[in-house]
């Protein structure tokens, strides 16, 4: 168990290191330097070269690249030249939104999908079943961005039941109830918006265990014991296509992380994706660099949890 | 009447079982959904194609600040024109015609990446298979949406074809990683290792052997991926960072959407390319699961 833990996370090592690299390179071919917007055609040439001295970028690009890792280990990423913050207090605060409503979507998610798949795989063959499984290929199809503005639209907009943009409003004082009412209000419809979306893949999974479970030896001998059905859906089966289940969460970061960058663009809310959005307008290369480095990382974490995750439910997937 | 039908169909299936197109075109006539879909899908494109025919991309983009946000109905607008008085309708042919063009590019360079790259993994397997696999594995950690939009921004000469290479850069892993399962348990049929006894090179045994074989498979990932193409086309010209500007595109009137303004009053210059958009991922979607089913024959329906 603990050897396939350890090797897993020590094949991330090398992964990491090739990320870096051509995210570095990506940093270093994006066009002008982020000196552009505070030089004017009055600027002295030799302060400009001053400057570029000052921020290494005569150096070598091998010496650049450590910098910026050992940097970037140490959390400082540069100072971000559109907002004139830190890099890292930048995304911070971003950060916390992002989670906010990914932890809100996730929840949403699991609560939708979780009977759904666990009834239409019960009531197979049933109206409830083939409703479920045309609902779960619509979200399938559906792009994202369309979806989401015109739930904004008609919701947001035309029926005004819910907010258009932002995390909370001024009114309220943080730390009371009205405030943290208000900002899962704020939540609700990129939350939900996101749930919808992403439920295919759990639906369609627990829907073909439970089918697959009717079948196997011990509902065979639960029933013959006398167990009533009931209690062999809630607890015997339950929980044996609950487990794998837990394995996607890992896949399901990874998906929240492409996502959020359309959720946040359309319902304004603040967080890194929109930030990556906007940094890219203000070419604000310092906050892509780190952006894409994190989502990077964050990504590869999720892919490592879901290994884990997997390998302890499941002992034949495990690494010799 | 049942009974009728089932006579014929077996009659029809005495001798040698129904296969190719015909199990396809079955598989279709069973599933309403999947005919209705079908038909949606090939008259857009018939439409679309014969109707851009008529319209002049430079005297269609022409603005005029007179027609500015003009209802759909007036001015011979019949679906309303955008903030530069453009006619939405002609910028909606248009722009399926490019978006479905560009999509179709998309999946044919992928599909050929995908199956060269699928095929020598698990025709060769060892150490080839082994590397191929590693930088696939790698692939798929990265966060691909971001690095295109990434090098959208930053590659110089900036146009369609670069778009399409871009794009085709990342998305091939998906299809490459399909082929070599497959490839790897075809590899060990018989007729293969009957082919390799008699000294049939490999190239040949692989494209007039194996790829014959693993064909309804690829076919299905094939229409899969250009609906998956399509939404991410136009979801990244809608973020501004797909097609230029100057290209009408589903994703750029989807656009207009951003500013707040259109999005609540001037709801003609994004919703009916939403809704397009929504049909054709729709029906492809569901061409690609009839396919899917035609080609398993334990999901048939027909």
């Amino acid at each position: 168990m603990w050897k396939t833990i350890v090797r897993r996370i020590l094949i991330m090592i090398p992964q990491l290191i090739v990320l870096s690299l051509i995210i570095f390179w990506l940093a270093k071919l994006m066009p002008g330097d982020p000196l552009t917007g505070l030089v004017t055609p009055e600027t002295d040439p030799n302060r400009i070269e001053e400057l570029r001295e000052l921020a290494g970028w005569n150096d070598p690009w091998y010496v650049q690249y450590w910098n910026w890792v050992t940097n970037a280990l140490q959390g400082d990423f540069g100072t971000s030249y559109a907002f004139k913050d830190s890099v890292s207090s930048l995304i911070g605060e971003r950060a916390l939104n992002t989670l906010w409503l990914s932890l809100f979507s996730v929840i949403l998610l699991y609560l939708i999908a979780i009977p759904l798949g666990i009834y239409a795989g019960r009531y197979q063959g049933t109206w409830f079943d083939k409703g479920t499984v045309l609902y779960s290929f619509i979200t399938y199809a559906i792009p994202t961005f369309v979806l989401g503005l015109i739930f904004l639209f008609l919701f947001g907009y035309k029926l005004d039941w819910f907010p258009t943009s932002g995390t909370v409003d001024v009114k309220y004082d943080p730390g009371t109830w009205d405030y943290v009412w208000n900002k899962i209000y704020h939540l609700i419809l990129p939350g939900i918006t996101f749930a919808l979306l992403g439920t295919t893949t759990i639906i369609q999974y627990l829907r073909s265990e439970v089918i697959d479970a009717k079948t196997q030896d011990y509902v065979k001998t639960a029933r013959s014991k006398g167990v009533p059905m009931k209690v062999i859906y809630s607890k015997h089966i339950f929980r044996n296509s609950l487990l794998p289940i837990a394995a996607f969460i890992g896949f399901t970061i990874t998906g929240l992380l492409g996502g959020s960058i359309f959720i946040e663009t359309i319902f304004g809310y603040p967080g890194m994706g929109q930030l990556f959005i906007q940094s890219l307008g203000q070419r604000d290369y310092s906050v892509i660099t780190a952006l894409v480095l994190l989502f990077g990382f964050l990504s590869l974490l999720g892919s490592l949890i879901s290994d884990i995750v997997m390998s302890i439910v499941d002992p034949r997937i495990r690494i010799d | 009447m049942q009974q009728i039908e089932e006579k014929t169909l077996l009659q029809q299936d005495e001798g040698t079982p129904a296969t190719g197109l015909k199990v396809v075109w079955r598989e279709f006539k069973k599933d309403k959904l999947a005919m209705a879909s079908l038909i949606v899908l090939v008259g857009i494109i018939v439409v679309t194609f014969v109707w851009s025919f008529t319209i002049d991309r430079e005297e269609l983009m022409q603005i005029s600040l007179y027609d500015e946000f003009a209802q759909p109905g007036t001015n011979g607008f019949i679906l309303g024109a955008d903030q530069g008085g453009i006619d939405i309708l002609g910028q909606l042919i248009l722009g399926t015609r490019n978006s479905l063009t560009i999509a179709i590019a998309i999946t044919l360079i992928t599909g050929v990446l995908g199956v060269g790259i699928g095929l020598a993994a698990g025709y060769f397997g060892g150490i080839v298979d082994a590397i191929i696999m590693r930088i696939m594995d790698f692939y798929m950690t990265l966060p691909t949406l971001m690095i295109i939009i990434v090098f959208v921004t930053i590659v110089p000469k900036y146009n369609v074809m670069t778009f399409v290479l871009i794009m085709s850069a990342f998305l091939w892993v998906g299809t490459a990683r399909l082929i070599r399962s497959k490839v790897l348990s075809e590899g060990k049929r018989d007729y293969v290792s009957a082919s390799k006894t008699m000294g049939t090179g490999n190239f040949a045994i692989m494209l007039k052997g194996i790829l014959p074989n693993i064909s309804s498979l690829l076919i299905v990932e094939l229409t899969l991926n250009f609906a998956g193409n399509v939404g991410i086309e136009t979801g990244l010209t809608y973020l501004g960072f797909g097609l230029p500007p100057n290209v009408p595109s589903l994703g750029t009137l989807v656009g207009a959407a951003s500013n707040p303004v259109v999005l609540e009053n001037n709801w003609w210059v994004w919703l009916p390319a939403s809704i397009l958009i929504l049909v054709l991922m729709l029906a492809i979607n569901y061409v690609g699961q009839a396919l899917r089913r035609a080609a398993d024959s334990k999901q048939r329906l027909g």
